[in-house]
């Protein structure tokens, strides 16, 4: 049996957290777009599109993130499509990130003055002219911190995804700790790898909310 | 291909249902009476003006939420024992919880007793309370009133976070989910019942909390 130094662990560790990143982003980014059009069906005031997007951001919020990965994943292949544990994970993480960026963003719109969508509806906008010039650039700015603040969630988040069989940074450390029996060390190690990830997002994050409240004022 | 689904396979197994939905409901209780009372502790020890004991906790606050719940779960369960310090699947999984929201609930609590005008403390100070009369009748019920919903969306957080813990063989709901399904192959309708569960025990919980807060804060407002 070969023998795994502490180095081999964090070796092994880092190339395992390349592919956490890469499913955090690929959710953020596609989870963004999903959720920026649920933000356009909620806001743009036909009741039904508003209780569905409604309905759809109580359910992702309201059950937990693995039973939304296990239905995705024992789901699809019931209706013909074989997923792998990363496509799996992807679309269950992008439709979890969706529903929380919507709910998100949908309290920065609402939080732009109605004086805002009288004095562009007075100027003969329609709704997207009104989304595009006039809330949304707005609204952008309020957005960021908050956005940035819920990439850690998603960056988390993306440990779940470990208990589907897809092999990111936490498998990699269970994986491990099957081979070296140091479980101590190597969930040290993953913590740690998870903490470097997180940590200068929560900063930057915290350094944004500062500076937004500095211009508040 | 066409799949039948059969949602009646699950209706023999309902005891395991229940049972684990009575473990979810303990976890989350114990788990959340502990860890609000730690954040009470740690937000106290965050907004006091002891330099070394705040940064502790800030420190503690700062690696829990910046790091998985699963992966506390395991360093707990899996890597405390090479300390010599042994858990069965519950307690680990309560000592997870609570760690967890005992950090997210310092932060959340803390928010609460900043926003205290600084006027109330200075009266109470010169009514000649000491600290602790003054954190107990002054600061503490008024800043938990002002972050009561941010504390309760906490607590479902954790509630719907367990569901990770059948990963350590404690067996609450989603446990019990797994353990259908292996014994009846019908995955796609256990998960998908058992979602529709949680979805149901969320929604009772944040509506017990809000009773709960009333009850709290309300009775209080004549005195």
């Amino acid at each position: 049996m070969s023998e795994f130094t502490l180095w081999d662990i964090v070796y092994n560790l880092a190339l395992a957290a390349r592919w956490t990143v890469l499913l955090s982003l690929t959710a953020f980014v596609l989870g963004g777009g999903v959720g920026l059009l649920l933000l356009m069906a909620r806001t743009a005031g036909n009741p039904w599109a508003m209780r569905l997007v409604r309905g759809y951001v109580e359910l992702f919020q309201g059950t937990p993130l693995l039973m939304q990965l296990f239905i995705v994943f024992f789901g699809l292949p019931l209706i013909g499509i074989d997923v792998s544990p990363w496509v799996a994970a992807m679309l269950g993480l992008t439709l979890f990130t969706s529903a929380f960026l919507t709910e998100i963003w949908r309290g920065c719109v609402e939080s732009i003055g109605f004086g805002q969508w009288e004095a562009s509806a007075s100027l003969g906008m329609n709704f997207r002219q009104q989304m595009r010039y006039i809330i949304l650039p707005q609204a952008l700015r309020i957005a960021v911190p908050p956005t940035v603040g819920f990439s850690v969630q998603v960056v988390k988040g993306t440990a779940v995804a470990s208990i589907i069989g897809f092999v990111e940074l936490t498998k990699a450390g269970t994986m491990i700790t099957n081979a070296t029996y140091a479980p101590f060390t190597v969930y040290g190690c993953v913590a740690v790898f998870y903490f470097l990830i997180c940590y200068p997002l929560s900063l930057y994050a915290r350094h944004l909310e500062g500076k937004l409240r500095h211009v508040a004022r | 291909m066409a799949y039948k689904f059969d949602f009646g396979a699950i209706v023999p197994h309902w005891e395991l249902l229940l049972n684990g939905v009575v473990l979810t409901t303990e976890l989350t209780v114990v788990g959340s009476v502990i860890g609000v009372s730690l954040g009470v502790l740690g937000a106290w020890a965050r907004a006091s003006r002891a330099p070394v004991i705040s940064q502790i906790v800030g420190v503690y606050v700062e690696l829990i939420r910046n790091t998985p719940f699963l992966v506390q779960l395991f360093f707990i369960f899996f890597g405390l024992p090479a300390l010599g310090v042994k858990l069965t699947e519950f307690q680990a999984a309560v000592l997870a919880m609570v760690i967890n929201l005992g950090a997210y609930s310092t932060e959340i609590i803390r928010a609460g007793i900043l926003a205290i005008p600084q006027g109330q403390i200075e009266a109470a100070q010169s009514l000649a309370m000491n600290r602790v009369q003054i954190f107990r009748y002054v600061v503490i019920l008024p800043a938990l009133k002002k972050i009561w919903p941010a504390l309760s969306s906490q607590i479902v957080i954790v509630m719907l976070g367990s569901s990770v813990c059948s990963q350590i063989a404690a067996e609450e709901l989603t446990f019990a989910a797994n353990y259908i399904q292996a014994m009846n192959f019908r995955a796609f309708e256990v998960y998908f019942i058992v979602t529709g569960v949680y979805l149901v025990m969320s929604i009772l919980l944040r509506w017990m909390l809000k009773v709960f807060g009333n009850f709290l804060f309300e009775r209080r407002n004549h005195v």
